[in-house]
């Protein structure tokens, strides 16, 4: 008989909702161990296959058991350098967890071990870098691919400089994902041990205007682009230059980045009272739960599909609900309503299509019914592009044409010794895909490099 | 840190900074500008580049003390620093390829079109410009404009220098006078449509300076968005000039005032006017 999943303690929905502590307390050792028992340790376990990066799932969740937690972190470590972030964003309800064989009975809560584990030495030990290689590394873009790669390249010898346009690393890891569900403290911890490793982190630095491509290829042997996809969609529908629209983008980045939620913070947000939140991936929860926090009375996502098709992680979707937030499905925005200020959000309800060949079902909008929705603030979560920056000053990387780097499968672009990975190279993806596009490149960059 | 290496007052509530900041400087161009944070806690502000020097590493931008950020910047000195100081960013402007140009500065404005001026007088072009302000001790950079354009015409809406009246009024009989290739203007927005409106019967190329809110200066929050002959385009990236007879200017002055309220409830604390809480 297998006990039930162990469910990590969770903030007080009534109380949470309008505060920015983490919301979801993570296991502590007891609860740890009993979970990690839980699991079978399968001859073939499905669950490596589901992990995009193919971490040895089993073989930490027995160190756990055992209580050799640096140990787990270690066997984590070899595949994933951020298990404390990975546990805590990963979308393991579509990965790990679903290929578990105990899914039926209720999974191993493999990312709430796994972050139990990155956890209990945050940041990771110090470890012993190799000789120098006496070559020089850039990595531009500090988010999760950046990290990545560089800390690799770190431990391949290389000499490592982080130039990030922001005046602070970590990416959509500082900027987007609120502290309720990443901890800044977190991020801060894998940036200091890769300052410990040894890594220049250069803030301040935009690559494509204060530096070239050309001018890192002089300066250094092997370049890392992990510059993200951060530039904003929106819908194209008339209204959205109204005041009171704004991207999910310059909304948590005003909140997390610039603290605008704290009352004597210099840089202001707005605090709608009735918002709306388009769109339905982590983005839009995060940007809803956001605005519940800032004080909203009312904040309902707009959706065109159903729940089914809802890309956001499963836990953040509860949490939205437990916090208060409406779902709006199967609704489309069709103009925004207002004199200079948002009033009301027009929209028109959608239907699915059959599925077709793909088995995808597309939303259509039902002729004549429109109808409209008082609001006094429009957050567009819709997805983003890469930013342009960059490509415009290096004409000869090569791009598709919405301008995701192109690469092969070692994450080299088209311009000799110049790789890429993340968002950048694949469209807004995942932290976890991301992570292992960094520590592939690397260890392409040490392939090329020591062949020579 | 960014380190302050010079600070002059030029005016009432204007100061010009030169800061060390190499990195912006080393290809910086006319148009182009600069977000600054005074402080770690301190908000992200876009400033033009008034001027660079590639070989010492600095920048010189001209700021103008309207709320929070620029407050506090005007109480530091030279030998404070900035917590952050990042450019150059938005796209430069080329205006060599025009023989013969006009530059009409508005108030602050003329820090912008002073690189311009410096520029086409190197090449040998010198641009004619008109200088706008309300009074004469706001008129900017006159010594040195005098020195770069091939005419000068300053303009104070009170008269107490050069002719009174608006840079209209100077641009409307100029570009009867002689035949322009383009115009460049800058200043408050109000002003810039202003000039547009006259420039555009004539059909004379009008670029203006968009100096929407900003966030990231980079692409990534789209708070800068301006339409521009019907399209959307982001000041940071795409600008921050644009053809001025596209501009919807309507909008993009609602938007600019957009968290004008909040702002102003932070300048007064940070003067004392509001206690905390
Ligand atoms: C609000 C939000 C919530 C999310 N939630 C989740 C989640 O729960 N789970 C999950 O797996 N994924 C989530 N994602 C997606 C995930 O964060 C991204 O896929 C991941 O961060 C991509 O990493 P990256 O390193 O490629 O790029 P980014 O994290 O975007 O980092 C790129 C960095 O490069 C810098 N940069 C860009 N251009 C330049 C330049 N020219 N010069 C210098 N620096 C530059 C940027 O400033 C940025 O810091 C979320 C994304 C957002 C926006
Ligand atoms: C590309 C660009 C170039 C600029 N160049 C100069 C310059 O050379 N010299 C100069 O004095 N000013 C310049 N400005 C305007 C300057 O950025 C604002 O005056 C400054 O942000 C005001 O900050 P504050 O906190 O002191 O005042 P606030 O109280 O915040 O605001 C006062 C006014 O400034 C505008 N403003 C506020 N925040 C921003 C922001 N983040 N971005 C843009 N505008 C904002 C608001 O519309 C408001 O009406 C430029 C703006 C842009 C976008
Ligand atoms: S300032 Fe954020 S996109 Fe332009």
């Amino acid at each position: 008989m297998v006990s039930p999943r162990n469910v990590p303690p969770f903030a007080d929905s009534e109380t949470r909702k309008r505060n920015f502590e983490e919301v979801n307390k993570g296991f502590d050792a007891e609860t740890a161990v009993s979970e990690a028992s839980r699991c079978l340790q399968c001859k073939n376990p499905r669950c490596r296959q589901g992990c995009p990066v193919g971490v040895n799932i089993p073989a930490f969740v027995n160190e756990i058991k055992n209580r050799n937690f640096e140990k787990a972190r270690e066997i984590i470590t070899a595949d994933n350098n951020l298990p404390s972030i990975c546990g805590r964003v990963c979308p393991q309800e579509t990965q790990c967890e679903s290929q578990c064989v105990l899914s039926r009975l209720g999974s191993v809560a493999i990312g709430a071990l796994e972050r139990f584990a990155g956890d209990y030495v945050l940041g990771g030990k110090s470890v012993a870098l190799p000789e120098k290689l006496g070559l020089k590394a850039a990595v531009v873009g500090a988010g999760p691919a950046g990290l990545s790669a560089a800390a690799d390249l770190l431990k391949y010898g290389f000499d490592v400089t982080v130039y990030e346009a922001f005046h602070i690393a970590g990416g959509v890891l500082s900027y987007g994902i609120p502290e309720f569900r990443l901890p800044k403290r977190i991020v801060r911890a894998e940036i200091d041990s890769l300052k410990a490793m040894g890594a220049e982190i250069v803030t301040n630095a935009v690559i494509g205007k204060s530096y070239t491509l050309d001018d890192l290829k002089d300066k250094f042997d092997y370049i890392f682009l992990g510059t993200g996809a951060g530039l904003p969609v929106f819908m194209n529908i008339p209204g959205e230059g109204l005041n009171g629209v704004s991207s999910a983008n310059e909304f948590l980045t005003r909140v997390n980045l610039m603290k605008a939620m704290l009352p004597d913070s210099i840089t202001p947000v707005q605090r709608g009272k009735n918002v709306v939140v388009v769109g339905a991936g982590n983005v839009a929860m995060d940007a809803a739960r956001t605005a519940m926090r800032l004080g909203a009375d009312k904040v309902t996502v707009v959706y065109r599909r159903s729940r089914d098709e809802m890309p956001a992680r499963k836990e953040e979707i509860e949490h939205a609900e437990e916090e208060g937030i409406r779902f709006m499905l199967l609704t489309s925005p069709v103009e925004v309503l207002g004199k200079d200020k948002v009033e009301g959000l027009k929209v028109i309800k959608m239907r699915l299509t059959e599925p077709d060949e793909k088995n995808r079902r597309r939303p259509v909008p039902i002729e004549n019914s429109e109808f409209e929705i008082e609001c006094d603030q429009v957050i567009m979560a819709l997805g983003t592009s890469p930013n342009p920056i960059l490509k415009r000053s290096a004409p000869d990387l090569e791009t598709d044409a919405k301008g995701v780097i192109k690469v092969d499968e070692n994450g080299l672009t088209s311009v000799d010794r110049v790789y890429a990975g993340g968002d950048a190279a694949t469209g807004a993806a995942t932290v976890i895909l991301a992570m292992s596009a960094g520590k592939r490149a690397a260890a392409a960059i040490y392939a090329a490099a020591t062949k020579k | 840190m960014y380190k302050i290496v010079r600070k002059k007052q030029l005016a009432e509530n204007v100061n010009e900074y030169v800061i060390e900041a190499p990195l912006a400087a080393l290809r910086a161009e006319p148009g182009q500008f600069v977000i600054l944070r005074v402080d770690s806690e301190g908000e992200r502000v876009p400033f033009t580049i008034a001027d660079y020097d590639p070989d010492k590493g600095t920048v010189t931008i001209l700021v103008q003390t309207v709320g929070a950020t620029t407050e506090l910047l005007s109480r530091l000195d030279a030998g404070d620093s900035v917590a952050d100081f990042v450019g150059p960013l938005g796209n430069p402007t080329d205006l060599t390829k025009y023989d013969k140009v006009l530059l009409v500065g508005g108030g602050i404005g003329g820090a912008v079109i002073h690189p311009q001026a410096k520029l086409l007088n190197k090449i040998g072009k010198p641009a004619d410009v008109v200088l706008g302000a309300r009074t004469k001790s706001l008129l900017l950079y006159m010594d040195e404009m005098s020195r770069y354009a091939a005419r000068l015409y300053p303009m104070t809406d009170d008269g107490s220098y050069g002719e009174k009246g608006f840079v209209t009024d100077a641009v409307a009989q100029l570009i009867k006078e002689h035949a322009y290739d383009a115009v460049l203007a800058v200043g408050p927005l109000p002003m810039m449509q202003a000039v547009a409106e006259v420039t555009r019967p004539a059909a004379i190329k009008t670029i203006v300076s968009m100096n929407s809110v900003m966030v990231d200066g980079t692409g990534m929050c789209g708070c800068c968005r301006v339409t521009v002959g019907g399209e959307r385009k982001y000041a940071c990236v795409d600008g921050p000039e644009f053809d001025g007879h596209l501009i919807n200017f309507k909008e993009a002055r609602m938007r600019q005032g957009f968290y004008r309220e909040q702002e102003k409830e932070h300048y007064c604390r940070i003067r004392g006017e509001i206690k905390n809480g």
